[in-house]
């Protein structure tokens, strides 16, 4: 056992702060525990969201350090002896109370993707050279941590007129589903906005199921957005050929 | 001062410890000193006195290939020939996070916090140009062509029938691979060989795009080190040619 | 402190939004109800997202010798025909069309590697056959993504982080619920005309348990206080391959996908020790030597061969969970364990680095970020963990309803399916399942009935009891669940003992006591430490009926060993402990378990499904352990 120095955000919707506790840990802890462990000696009314402490449920989304992490992933012998830890919710989220943040808004946007359509008279044998890119989408724990730190959202405020990546993601796995019949492709680019991320991958380099969310769905799709929109000898010839 | 850290913002606001800056600050380094260097070098295909500068013996800078010069154009040939490679970098996916990045601090890093401005993203002009990237590619593909062959010349020494190999043949050897791995790692590209498509399975042909757009997403999962690597063997190419037909570097023969 | 609740009016309510919930709620809102789903934590992060090893069906794509029969024959020996069969019939015979409708429903399953593009399946304990469809380790989290998608658009209202306190009823029917949202504090009253309870399950109960912290059992307690029958509660799942190291994740599982893709225990003498563990009831089914379990690794895991080929037979790591995990504690106890206090698992040895993190990724990525451990070079180290409740409310198999009219349960918190163990795969199958059924026998009684009238005192009484913890000035909650969490492992744990269960008991009493007590500090926003003391109501009810069923089965069977009655027992081979709330005492009763007709039991001896000396045993009247 030894002590550590934590800061932890404080605070609701009318505001708050850091503030300082000295807590047990012992080897092999995440910071969860240590805040689990605060939650039991200090603070009983200090909330968290968590769930399965395994990193599958995507609950425990804070930032430490600055950082968005899954708290229940982040082992604290990750940092310096001596150094101070702090942790504060999600930024880009309205607070409801210390470290939960209210993410409904991501709820609102996966309800405004039309679900999966199969096409009529579909083959439903497939091989898995079809699944694979779907499958690497719907890894998805949904813990909000690219939409935490994507600038659109963080710092521009884009909520109603930009989806952010989870849902990009999410509409890739639809839209490279080989049996769905469904073209998303002018939502995408009004509704939801893809041609506001500027591609500078954030959100990949945060995503804790390391989903390659810019390479591999944002780009994919923004390309799919050009053939249909942007890409004039493509248009002319669908205009020709109706294709 | 506002004490509550949720509520604050501006300019690198972020409670991340880390040298966050030390990657913005690199990329706008080096991408300055390549755009400064190629300008010049665009700029001076030959020294004060008449002197040919951009190429040697059978060697030709790629910032200067294919050589076309019309007699009525009064200005350097690069320039005739650079906005393609120009354009077709800076719309490229990887740059474009580069410089958003490093040079628009939009965002400067991750979870850290921008100048409140308007931001439109690649939603309205300029940037919606970027949507343009493939047709930069399929200028850039009719590039790599010429530069095998530009290659294939390099090869050789007054002639087609003397063989030669020199360091410069195998400095634009390097430059040329690196630069076909780069539009060979392309996103456009990646989607038109067969990212379109929902289905890889459905019909042989449909196989084979598979089996390409594969090894294209290999190569695409480092792009952007081939987007540096080329840059960099580009710049470097022009300056040797450059440096031997100043005489400053002698082109050793290999064999 | 606002006493005003909002309140909202169903024809279904549904409590608890895992794969019972969610399949129950898109089932009862497809027949035209209106239709609420209400779930403690957000939507999507109910504990069926950590399933990882895969659901169970006969979809035979991979073994064309499999079908509903052998499933079903499986279950009854896994669950050493302490199931309820209807149950386990229904479950084998309907999984197959649940599993290809979550397809069309847009989950993407692992696919076959044959080029005919079906439905890939896996191998787990007990599964005579390959039957497990998976995506990777990851099948919970399709399966709950794939529902979740396919709920929010047909029209279900969900009220997330929204916690049930208390069912009401109108006489004897059910009526409503009351609880209150978590964020704000604020009470909240549902009047419903029929409830589908599908709350998972108790594993925080236990000090090592692989649950999230939404297991607290709040279903069985809600149903048992409405007057509802618990059963098989003296059931529970101890998963034999649980972390022991570190500290703060011991317990958190290993998927059996280890063993299957060819992971072997050892002790620390570096012994395979399965093969001294094979029961009766799986001789001749697993191998009896190394060289054989060997062969059949190599032939069936390396080289991709059809089983239906293969003469060698299975390794005894792919038997059921009940025994594997007692297997380990053996070991463990007569010294053999492992440094931190478990025994090992070794795939390092036995596939490559490649292979492991292809197969296995999660797993390979839970060591190195939790333990710092490479599973690819070193073995890991195991325990057993509470894992799984086979016990619950006590329903009609067919319609899913429990002794209380309108009320019905479904998924871990209902009671039946998996007798005294559940197989591996057999969860996430009878979650849609089951689901399915509540949902639509919850509808058709909704439709049946007007909306029922609720006594406004009764809220008055219940706002009292949640305020309780705001007006105490004593010890917080965390102390007194750490206690409980205690009491159970050491009292009711994997083995039991009338002595311990009478220790266990008797710690119950004086931790309700304390329970009285609890103070929470703050206020009713977002409040944890005060949600947990509300909890712990709940998880005292299910840790004293747990207790006292274990007490009443004077047997070993499954889930439920006692060191002092080793055997099956034919007393109690078809019975089956009933718990029920009589006044403010809890009442234990045994009942007769339905059992396999006869005619479909011979049918399944003569098509070689089942054998007739295994009956014998499971039933106690032929020696087994
Ligand atoms: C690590 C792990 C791996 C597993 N792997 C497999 C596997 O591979 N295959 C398999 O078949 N099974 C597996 N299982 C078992 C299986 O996942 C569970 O049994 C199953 O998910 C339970 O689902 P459920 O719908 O009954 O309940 P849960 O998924 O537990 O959902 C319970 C719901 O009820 C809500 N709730 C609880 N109390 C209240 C209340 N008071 N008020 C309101 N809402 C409430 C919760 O918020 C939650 O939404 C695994 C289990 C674990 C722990
Ligand atoms: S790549 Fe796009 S979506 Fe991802 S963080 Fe950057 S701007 Fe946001
Ligand atoms: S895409 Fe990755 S970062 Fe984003 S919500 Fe999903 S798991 Fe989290
Ligand atoms: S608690 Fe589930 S991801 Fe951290
Ligand atoms: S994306 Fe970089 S060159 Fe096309």
């Amino acid at each position: 056992m030894s002590k550590i120095h934590m800061r932890v955000y404080r605070g609701n919707s009318e505001g708050g702060q850091l503030k300082d506790y000295d807590v047990e840990v012992a080897e092999g802890m995440v910071v969860l525990d240590a805040i689990h462990n605060l939650q039991a000696t200090q603070a009983s009314d200090l909330a968290c969201r968590w769930n399965c402490k395994a990193g599958k449920c995507g609950s425990c989304s804070a930032e430490v350090n600055g950082k968005p992490r899954l708290m229940c992933m982040t082992r604290l012998n990750e940092f310096a002896e001596g150094e101070t830890i702090t942790v504060t919710p999600m930024k880009t989220f309205p607070i409801m109370k210390d470290l939960a943040t209210d993410v409904s808004w991501n709820y609102e946007v996966n309800k405004r993707i039309p679900p999966f359509t199969p096409r009529e008279g579909a083959d439903w044998h497939w091989q898995q050279k079809d699944a694979d890119r779907a499958q690497e989408f719907r890894k998805c724990i949904e813990c909000f941590l690219c939409q935490d730190t994507c600038h659109v959202l963080r710092e521009h405020d884009k909520k109603t007129s930009f989806a952010g990546p989870r849902f990009f993601a999410r509409i890739a796995s639809l839209e490279m589903h080989p049996i769905d019949g469904l073209d998303r492709t002018e939502l995408l680019k009004d509704q939801h906005g893809i041609g506001l991320c500027n591609i500078t991958r954030c959100c990949t380099e945060v995503c804790p199921e390391s989903i390659r969310i810019t390479d591999n769905a944002i780009i994919p799709l923004k390309e799919r957005v050009v053939d249909k929109y942007y890409d004039p000898l493509r248009m002319l010839w669908s205009a020709v050929t109706g294709k | 001062m506002d004490t509550d850290v949720r509520t604050q913002k501006g300019l690198g606001v972020t409670l991340r410890q880390d040298n966050w800056w030390g990657e913005p600050l690199a990329i706008a380094s080096a991408l300055i000193t390549f755009i400064v260097y190629m300008t010049w070098a665009a700029l001076t295909p030959t020294g004060p006195h008449g002197e040919i500068w951009y190429k040697w013996g059978s060697y030709i800078s790629p910032a200067f290939s294919p050589y076309i010069s019309p007699s009525w154009f009064k200005w350097s040939p690069a320039i005739l020939i650079l906005w393609a490679p120009a354009g077709f970098r800076a719309t490229c996916y990887y740059f474009r996070k580069a410089y958003y990045r490093a040079f628009f601090q939009d965002p400067p890093g991750c979870a850290v916090g921008e100048e409140a401005r308007e931001y439109k993203g690649e939603t309205s002009f300029p940037f919606i140009l970027q949507n343009l990237h493939r047709y930069f590619l399929y200028l850039a593909i009719l590039l790599v062509i010429n530069h095998w062959i530009d290659l294939a010349y390099a090869f050789t020494k007054e002639g087609p029938k003397t063989y030669y190999v020199g360091v410069g043949t195998l400095v634009l050897l390097v430059d040329t691979i690196l630069l076909t791995f780069y539009v060979g790692s392309c996103h456009a590209w990646r989607h038109l060989v067969g990212g379109k498509l929902d289905c890889f399975s459905s019909c042989p042909s449909n196989n084979i795009r598979y089996k390409i757009w594969c090894n294209v997403t290999k190569i695409n999962e480092t792009h952007g080190f081939w987007a540096w690597a080329s840059l960099f063997t580009v710049g470097f190419a022009d300056l040797y040619v450059r440096l031997v037909a100043m005489g400053v570097w002698t082109d050793y023969k290999i064999f | 402190m606002s006493e005003n609740y909002q309140s909202f009016e169903y024809d279904v309510l549904v409590i608890g939004a895992g794969g019972a919930g969610l399949r129950s709620a898109i089932e009862a809102s497809a027949a035209g109800c209106k239709t609420a789903l209400v779930c403690k934590s957000l939507l999507g992060k109910a504990h069926t997202v950590m399933a990882e090893g895969g659901i169970a069906a006969s979809l035979a794509t991979v073994d064309s010798r499999d079908s509903w029969q052998q499933h079903f024959s499986d279950t009854l020996i896994g669950g050493n025909f302490g199931n309820h069969w209807k149950m386990a019939e229904l479950h084998a015979k309907q999984a197959p069309e649940r599993v290809r409708e979550l397809e069309k429903w847009g989950a993407v399953f692992d696919r076959t590697t044959d080029g005919k593009g079906n439905i890939n399946v896996r191998h787990f304990g007990g599964h005579t056959y390959k039957r497990l469809a998976h995506v990777g380790d990851r099948t919970g989290l399709e399966l709950i993504r794939t529902l979740q998608d396919k709920g929010v658009h047909s029209g279900i209202d969900v009220h997330m982080e929204c916690t049930i306190y208390a069912l009401l009823k109108d006489g004897d029917r059910i009526a409503g619920a009351y609880g209150y949202f978590r964020e704000t504090g604020r009470p909240v009253l549902f009047k419903a005309k029929s409830i589908i309870v599908s709350t998972g399950g108790i594993g925080k109960l236990f000090s090592v348990n692989s649950n999230s912290w939404e297991c607290t059992g709040d279903g069985f307690a809600l149903a048992y206080l409405a007057g509802a029958e618990l059963a098989d509660m003296e059931y529970v799942q101890f998963h034999p391959t649980g972390m022991v190291w570190p500290h703060s994740v011991r317990g958190l599982l290993i998927t059996e996908g280890v063993r299957g893709e060819g992971g072997v225990l050892k002790n620390n003498k570096g012994e395979r020790f399965m093969f001294n563990y094979i029961p009766p009831k799986y001789q001749g089914k697993y191998a009896e030597t190394e060289e054989e379990a060997n062969a059949w690794f190599q032939k069936v895991v390396v080289e991709g061969q059809k089983e239906e080929g293969v003469k060698e037979r299975k390794p005894p790591e792919l038997m059921s969970r009940d025994v594997v995990a007692r297997a380990l504690w053996n070991e463990i106890k007569a010294g053999r364990g492992s440094e931190h206090g478990g025994v090992y698992l070794d795939i390092a040895s036995r596939r490559s680095a490649e292979d492991i993190k292809k197969k296995l990724p999660s797993m390979y990525h839970q060591f190195k970020q939790l333990a710092d451990v490479d599973i690819t070079k070193v073995p890991m180290e195991v325990g057993p963990t509470c894992h799984y409740m086979m016990g619950g409310v006590k329903v009609n198999p067919e319609t899913q309803e429990s002794t209380v009219r309108g009320l019905f349960a479904a998924g871990e918190c209902s009671a039946g399916m998996h007798g005294s163990n559940r197989l591996g795969g057999n969860s996430l199958s009878d979650l849609v399942v089951f689901g399915k059924l509540a949902g639509e026998n919850a509808a058709a009684y909704a439709k049946l009935t007007s909306m029922p009238k609720i006594d406004d005192s009764v809220l008055a009484g219940l706002n009292k009891e949640m305020n309780q913890p705001f007006e105490n000035k004593g010890e917080v909650s965390y102390a007194i669940l750490a206690d409980l969490q205690t009491a159970m492992e050491k009292g009711a744990g994997m083995y039991r003992e009338e002595s311990l269960l009478d220790g266990c008991l008797k710690d119950l009493e004086a931790l309700k006591e304390r329970l009285k007590k609890v103070a929470a500090e703050g206020n009713r926003l977002f409040n944890p430490g005060w949600h947990v003391a509300l909890d712990l109501r709940n998880m005292l009810i299910v840790g004293e009926a747990l207790a006292r069923a274990a007490k009443e089965r004077k047997e070993s069977r499954g889930g439920h060993t006692r060191t002092d009655y080793t055997t099956y027992s034919k007393d109690f081979a078809k019975k089956r402990i009933v718990v029920r709330k009589k006044g403010e005492a809890m009442e234990i009763v045994q009942e007769d378990l339905p059992q396999v007709p006869a005619e479909l039991e011979a049918e399944l001896i003569k098509g070689g499904f089942l054998k007739a000396e295994i009956l014998k045993q499971l039933r106690g009247e032929a020696p087994a352990h």
